[in-house]
């Protein structure tokens, strides 16, 4: 398994690599990590005429803070530096939590945010993790840039709003509501697989203990990462007690529609909804309770 | 811009000038431009980790990387980690005594996974070894020996070099 002959840049600004991308399109393909295009370009699945290495682009490799709670990270960020990084387990600690979760440690410490983001595999955890926690990210291309809202971006398996000469240049994560707790959880059969289902839940409280926001994005369980907004939304306005959040994961579990596939039936990913949003949804409110 | 490139990386401390294609992978490179073959070849697709190496000190898929990316980095396979001929790394001598490997496919690819993984966690739990050994597949040993032999090589490091 050799990749087909392709030419190779390793660009030296950002400027170079978008006019690369420009002059080639869809033929080019940038490389990040790695880790997702280069097995596919082993397999001759993915056969780019132009490699353009964006390695050397040390200005896309950053967390940085943003106004009071947000954050900012380049797309050039490796998984290694979002699961230890301070900074995002302070301010985003739901992405602290699911990074042990994306595959194993040599693979994060080659794999970034962005490549991640831009191969849009509906069943990695770092999509589901955007939707949940409204992030924007923004693409750069020749021609200008623009902010493209998580919920638009992923159009379907492996497909992204990107256009053929944009690069997806950094994320940004606005801060969490006051008083939100936040979890992930998934079900792998192994650590580092992918997970048969996983589940992202924010839950937000207001002074007098109301609900005042609560969302629910899930990983493997459709062509994209998917929001169950109905049954997150039921959520707002009340006292959550144990009986909200047990029927919030029913509809939940009505509400989405996993296809199934070879490590699970659908049937099978429809129950792991159930019981991993009631318990993220349980240990979210905790959280938000108790202040983290 | 081209399919053919000048490259200098540093493997195993010594610095190698070659000219390579684009799509050479990192791992052939190892193997059949600078003849060190103790670095295997698995699945090609980043799943089962025999190809495991450092790249600039982190462990890393040689499979899923372009030799063209070795270009002013530094390299150490498993050649490298003894500290002279006749003598094994602290984690070798575990592994032999431990009975760590059978075949010895996946051997070369764990010893660099687990070097690393001990020089940040210098007093590991079974857990933590186990969870740290996910990312490299073994067919013959069914890890037990595996997670016995890093246990033991994390206890000898930490006599030898008290914290």
């Amino acid at each position: 398994m050799k990749p087909a002959p392709f030419s190779y840049v390793a660009v030296e600004s950002l400027d170079r690599a978008l006019a690369v991308k420009a002059e080639h399109g869809d033929d080019a393909r940038f490389l990040a990590g790695g880790q997702s295009l280069v097995p596919a370009m082993n397999f001759r699945l993915a056969q780019p005429a132009v490699v353009v290495d964006i390695n050397p682009l040390a200005e896309l490799d950053f967390v940085r803070a943003a106004g009071a709670g947000g954050l900012r990270i380049g797309a050039l960020t490796r998984g290694r530096t979002l699961e230890r990084d301070p900074l995002v387990a302070d301010r985003q600690p739901l992405v602290h939590e699911a990074m042990p979760h994306v595959a194993h440690p040599q693979i994060r410490n080659r794999g970034t945010l962005g490549g991640n983001l831009a191969h849009a595999d509906p069943a990695s955890e770092l999509p589901a993790l955007m939707l949940a926690l409204d992030a924007r990210l923004r693409a750069t291309s020749a021609r200008g840039e623009r902010w493209i809202e998580a919920r638009e971006f992923f159009r379907g398996v492996l497909t992204t709003a990107l256009r053929a000469d944009e690069l997806l240049a950094e994320v940004e994560l606005p801060a969490l509501p006051p008083r939100a707790g936040t979890c992930f959880m998934e079900v792998a059969r192994r650590r580092g697989d992918y997970a048969m289902l996983g589940v992202a839940a924010v839950i937000a409280l207001g002074e007098d203990g109301r609900c005042t926001d609560a969302r629910l994005a899930y990983c493997n369980a459709g062509e994209t990462p998917v929001s169950a907004a109905k049954a997150a939304q039921a959520l707002v306005g009340g006292r959550l007690g144990d009986a909200e959040i047990r029927d919030a994961a029913a509809a939940a579990q009505r509400e989405i529609d996993p296809p199934g596939n070879v490590h699970a039936t659908a049937a099978f990913q429809r129950h792991l909804a159930a019981v991993l949003t009631e318990r993220t949804l349980r240990t979210a409110l905790a959280r938000a309770k108790a202040g983290r | 811009m081209s399919s053919e490139h000048e490259i200098t990386t540093t493997v195993n401390g010594t610095r190698f000038t070659r000219s390579v294609e684009s799509r050479l992978l990192l791992s052939d490179f190892i193997r059949h431009e600078l003849g060190l073959t103790g670095t295997h070849v698995g699945c090609e697709h980043g799943v089962c980790g025999a190809c495991t190496i450092l790249y600039d000190g982190l462990p890393a898929r040689s499979c899923l990387m372009f030799a063209a990316q070795a270009h002013g980095h530094e390299i150490t396979t498993v050649e490298g980690l003894a500290p002279e001929r006749g003598r094994l790394h602290p984690l070798q001598a575990a592994f032999r005594a431990a009975h760590g490997l059978q075949c010895g496919y996946c051997t070369a690819g764990i010893l660099m996974t687990m070097t690393a993984f001990l020089a940040e966690h210098p007093s590991p739990s079974e857990g933590e070894v186990r969870e740290a050994l996910s990312g490299n597949l073994c067919r013959c040993t069914g890890y037990q020996h595996i997670v016995d032999a890093v246990l033991a090589a994390a206890a000898r490091l930490r006599a030898e070099s008290p914290a």
